[in-house]
Parts: C-alpha cells; sequence; structure tokens
C-alpha cells in the first residue's frame, strides 16, 4: 500500500514538473501566439545552470560552486529567460515561421553542446551528485517521495497563481490586445515587439525552473534526457488541456504523462524482450493516437477556447 | 500654436508616390478636414502622420518636435492618436477592458510590476475605470461596458474608437472617415461629441467623404488629389473651387 501511494506521489510530481514546462509554453503560445519549438533546449539551459551551480567538484568539469538549491533554480530561471529573450530578439519579430525555426535550432545547439562540451556540461556522462531537497531523509524512501510532490506542487502552484495573476493584469491584457489586432494595439501605444520578448522570455524562465526542479527530483541530468521527444510531449499537453488555458496546461500535462507512462508499462508487460527497445516507439503512437482523438472530438482541448 | 506639422512629406511604393510632397500644419483647436477623391492619398498620409508607415521624404512635427522617426507605438505619448477608417476594436475584449488598453504609461503594463506594486496598481486601474465609463458615457455605451466588442454595430464601433483614443488624452487626433457606416441618428452624436471634445482643447485633423459633415465640423479644408496638395480654404470656398470639382468628377489633374 506505501509502496503504490508511494508510486503515486513519485508520478504526480514527473506529471507536474511536465506542468511547469506546459505552464511556460501556455504563456508564449497560448496567450502570446508564439511558436516555440525548441522548449527541449530551454529546459536543458534551466537543468543544467542549476545542475551546475549546486553540485559538489566533480574532476572532469567546471563546477564545485556548492550553491544552495534554491539558488540554483532562481538562476535556471534567470538564465534561461535570458536565453529566451535574446533568442527572440535575434529573430525580430517573432513572427511564427521563422520563429519555430529559430527554437528549434537553438534546442539542437544546446543539446550538442550538452553533450560536447565536457568542461562545462560533463558530456555525455551529465551531471551526478546534484542535491535532492530534503537529501537527509533519503531513507524514508515513502516520506520522502511525499516531501518531493509537496515541493513539487508548491512550485507548481506557486507559478500557476503568479502566471493567472499576470494574465488577468494590465500586462496580459496587453498580450490579449496584440494577439486580437496588433495594429490597432501599436496605435494605442504597446509595442508589440517588447511584449513578444517578454512573454518568450517570461515562458523560457518557467521552462528553465522546470528543469532545474527536474533534476534536482531525478539527481542526474545527461543530454539524451533533452531531445525533441520533450518538446512533442509538451505539446501534445497542451493541446490536450487546451491551449491559452493554465488549468488545462495542468491538467493535459497529467493526462499525457499518465498515457505515456501507461503506455511505457504496457508494452514492457506485453512484448517480449529482445522486442522491448522497438517497442517504445508505442509511447509516442499511444500519444499521436490521443492527440488525434482530442483534434476530432475537442479541438480546443479540456479547457481552452473555441477561436473564431 | 502648431501641433502637428508635415513638411515636404512623400510617400513612394515602387514608383507611384502616394503622397508626394504634402506640407501642411494644423493649429491647436482646430478641427481640419482633410477630403479629395478616392486614391488621392489621404490615407497613407494618415498612416504616414501616425507612423505605422515611415515617410521616403520630409519631416513630421508633433508639437514642435521631429517625429519623423519615432515608431507608431510612440505617437500616442506624444499627444497624437487616431482612429481606423475600418475601427478596430479588440472584439473578443470588453468595451472597458478596450477603452483601459488606450491608456498611456500605466504602471500594470510593466511584467514585473504586477508583483512588486499591486495596490499602485489597482490604485491606477480604479482611476483609469471611472475615466473610461465617464467617456463610454459621453458616447452612449456605457450600458455595453461589460460585453465583447465584436456585439456593437459599425457606428458604435467607430463611436467606441473615439472614445478609446480619448483615454490617452491626445492633443491632436486623426479621424479616418468617421462617418463611413454610421446611421443617421448616431451620426449626431458622434458629430456633438467631436464638438464637444474639441471645445475642451483637443485639435482635430478628419477623412470624411461626407460633405455635410466636414461643412458643419471643419473650420479648414484641405483638398488632396493624386497625393497632392491641390488647395485649402474654409469648407464652402472649397467645395465652389473648380479645381475640386474637377479633380471629384473629371479623374486627374493636370
Amino acid at each position: 500500500m506505501i509502496d503504490l501511494l508511494g508510486y503515486a506521489a513519485f508520478f504526480t510530481s514527473s506529471a507536474l514538473i511536465f506542468a511547469l514546462i506546459t505552464l511556460g509554453l501556455n504563456l508564449q503560445w497560448g496567450q502570446t501566439g508564439l511558436f516555440n519549438v525548441g522548449i527541449a533546449g530551454f529546459v536543458a539551459i534551466g537543468a543544467y545552470t542549476s545542475a551546475i551551480l549546486t553540485t559538489p567538484e566533480a574532476a572532469d568539469r567546471i563546477g564545485g560552486f556548492d550553491w544552495p538549491i534554491l539558488a540554483g533554480w532562481l538562476a535556471a530561471a534567470l538564465v534561461t529567460a535570458a536565453a529566451a529573450a535574446f533568442t527572440g530578439f535575434a529573430t525580430l519579430r517573432l513572427k511564427s515561421d521563422y520563429l519555430a525555426i529559430t527554437t528549434f535550432g537553438v534546442a539542437v545547439v544546446v543539446q550538442l553542446v550538452a553533450l560536447n562540451a565536457q568542461g562545462l556540461t560533463g558530456g555525455p556522462f551529465g551531471v551526478a551528485f546534484i542535491p535532492r531537497p530534503f537529501a537527509s531523509l533519503q531513507d524514508q524512501p515513502a516520506l520522502f517521495n511525499f516531501i518531493n510532490l509537496g515541493v513539487i506542487a508548491a512550485v507548481t502552484v506557486a507559478v500557476y497563481l503568479a502566471l493567472e495573476h499576470l494574465s488577468r493584469s494590465p500586462w496580459g491584457r496587453v498580450l490579449k490586445a496584440l494577439r486580437e489586432d496588433e495594429r490597432a494595439a501599436i496605435s494605442l501605444g504597446k509595442s508589440a515587439r517588447s511584449y513578444r520578448i517578454q512573454a518568450f522570455a517570461a515562458g523560457g524562465a518557467v521552462m528553465g525552473l522546470a528543469g532545474a526542479v527536474q533534476a534536482h527530483f531525478i539527481g542526474f541530468i545527461a543530454p539524451n534526457g533533452y531531445l525533441p521527444t520533450l518538446t512533442f510531449q509538451v505539446w501534445a499537453m497542451l493541446m490536450v488541456g487546451g491551449s491559452g488555458s493554465n488549468k488545462g496546461a495542468i491538467l493535459g500535462s497529467i493526462v499525457v504523462w499518465a498515457i505515456w507512462v501507461g503506455a511505457g508499462a504496457f508494452s514492457a508487460a506485453v512484448v517480449p524482450g529482445d522486442w522491448q527497445a522497438r517497442a517504445a516507439s508505442l509511447q509516442i503512437v499511444a500519444i499521436g493516437v490521443m492527440l488525434c482523438l482530442i483534434l476530432l472530438w475537442r479541438p480546443q482541448g479540456f479547457f481552452g477556447k473555441r477561436r473564431g | 500654436m502648431t501641433v502637428l506639422e508635415a513638411r515636404n512629406v512623400s510617400k513612394r511604393f515602387g514608383g507611384i508616390a502616394a503622397v508626394d510632397g504634402m506640407s501642411f500644419s494644423v493649429a491647436a483647436g482646430e478641427i481640419l478636414g482633410l477630403i479629395g477623391p478616392n486614391g488621392a492619398g489621404k490615407t497613407t498620409m494618415f498612416d504616414l502622420l501616425a507612423g505605422s508607415v515611415g515617410v521616403s521624404a520630409g519631416e513630421i512635427r508633433l508639437m514642435g518636435q521631429d517625429v519623423t522617426t519615432l515608431p507608431a507605438h510612440r505617437r500616442l505619448a506624444g499627444g497624437m492618436g487616431r482612429t481606423f477608417q475600418i475601427p478596430r476594436p479588440f472584439p473578443e475584449l470588453s468595451l472597458i477592458d478596450n477603452m483601459l488598453l488606450a491608456r498611456q504609461d500605466q504602471t500594470g503594463e510593466r511584467l514585473w510590476a504586477n508583483f512588486t506594486a499591486p495596490r499602485r496598481i489597482a490604485a491606477e486601474e480604479r482611476a483609469a475605470r471611472d475615466k473610461a465609463l465617464a467617456l463610454l458615457d459621453l458616447v452612449a455605451l456605457r450600458r455595453l461596458a461589460d460585453d465583447p466588442a465584436r456585439v456593437l454595430s459599425g457606428g458604435q464601433r467607430k463611436l467606441l474608437e473615439l472614445a478609446r483614443v480619448m483615454m490617452a488624452d491626445p492633443k491632436v487626433v486623426l479621424l479616418d472617415e468617421p462617418a463611413a457606416g454610421v446611421n443617421p441618428s448616431l451620426l449626431e452624436v458622434l458629430i456633438d461629441r467631436i464638438r464637444e471634445i474639441n471645445a475642451s482643447g483637443v485639435t482635430f485633423v478628419l477623412i470624411e467623404h461626407n460633405i455635410d459633415m466636414v461643412s458643419r465640423l471643419c473650420h479648414r479644408v484641405l483638398v488632396m488629389a493624386s497625393g497632392a496638395l491641390l488647395c485649402e480654404g474654409t469648407p464652402d470656398v472649397v467645395a465652389r473651387d473648380p479645381r475640386v470639382i474637377e479633380a471629384y468628377l473629371g479623374g486627374t489633374p493636370a
């Protein structure tokens, strides 16, 4: 029983970390219409930033800063925001296709840097011994799982409330106006470019924070954790939950993560051992089928508004 | 005193000069009409004044400052507002939100301030809301304040745009065909409001085809044809000018 509850806590924690990333995407895409297909790259920047700053000294790479975990998380959010702002700034008007291509490129570059810049990132071996919050409780696995869940849930709730506050604020009102009629908004004194960069950077900060939280939840990161599959998962989560809705972003993340994990467990149980590696693709198939169903029956997602 | 001035302003699209060496100035407190046949370059002239299109040559001065290269989104804070030929309300936003958006220099439009200065923002919002409701009242739209702007008729949209731009306390407002598509009774409301606002010291420049409205409102009229200034004068003098009649009826002037 305790095992099952412990697993439930572990599952929910993982899902909520995705919910954080999806909340970041919802600010960028759902509320501002910025097409980011480089999510994995921004998550990776946050994860590596916090990992490098908080880990003890390692022989083969830069490190030994031993920062407190919270400081690492804050730095992760700031560094990722800066990276996102720079990306947005460089693509000038942040128009859909250019931004999409650029963000995809950024994600590839980040992943390759993580893989090859051994002195900074540990290369293919990644960064280990990332401190976990409340590590002293690690010998009581069930309690430790629940405390982790508590920490992650608290971060998620805080980010959710902050984003809801922003979307109802005068700042959020400008984003809505820009999405509805950019020219009219400009005539009323709003700089479309400045607000887009702000929204892209703020969304990036949330993704970076999510990456950092995840790194400290698992305790280890490596470049293959930040492949385009991650970007795909997060997009599926937002589509399913409902683009534009923060509640939808969270619910969609939990649902899609449940399908992902469920499909993985199913194929592990049913498929014979030597086919397992190939059967892992069934997870992606399951998410794809789910997306098709949603797009057919409820194209706006669980919580999204239908667009006219 | 001159509030707005165009000095030899031109705009070329490829080989065509949509606006060709326009010079004029607008005095504080006047209502200036800009008329001319379709394709004369009136709306392009407005786009140049408002900064949504960049000039090819010439200079635009607002309140004595050179604003030729000032981006469009900075011109409202500089004192110049505009409305559009086809009104552009934010259809899914409520009327009140439409109004609040036009306020300049709002603390709450700075991302971080929403977390550091919530009280100041709430106070500013309350004040802006009162002002917005009063302005909506002025254009007879107050009872629709919480409805989305998409429910408005064409004429009501024009009134909303006028009220919205007034939220920013502009010194001069460019109105692009305020009477187009407005039913006669609403048009009277519109004319009255423009007069009232003008009496409070706001300068207007308006493009209009409704000559009755032009002669009732405007102190002075500029006539444009083929991108250039054809003539100017009081409404009735201009209406009798043979060049103007020729421009409207006879195609291209020599």
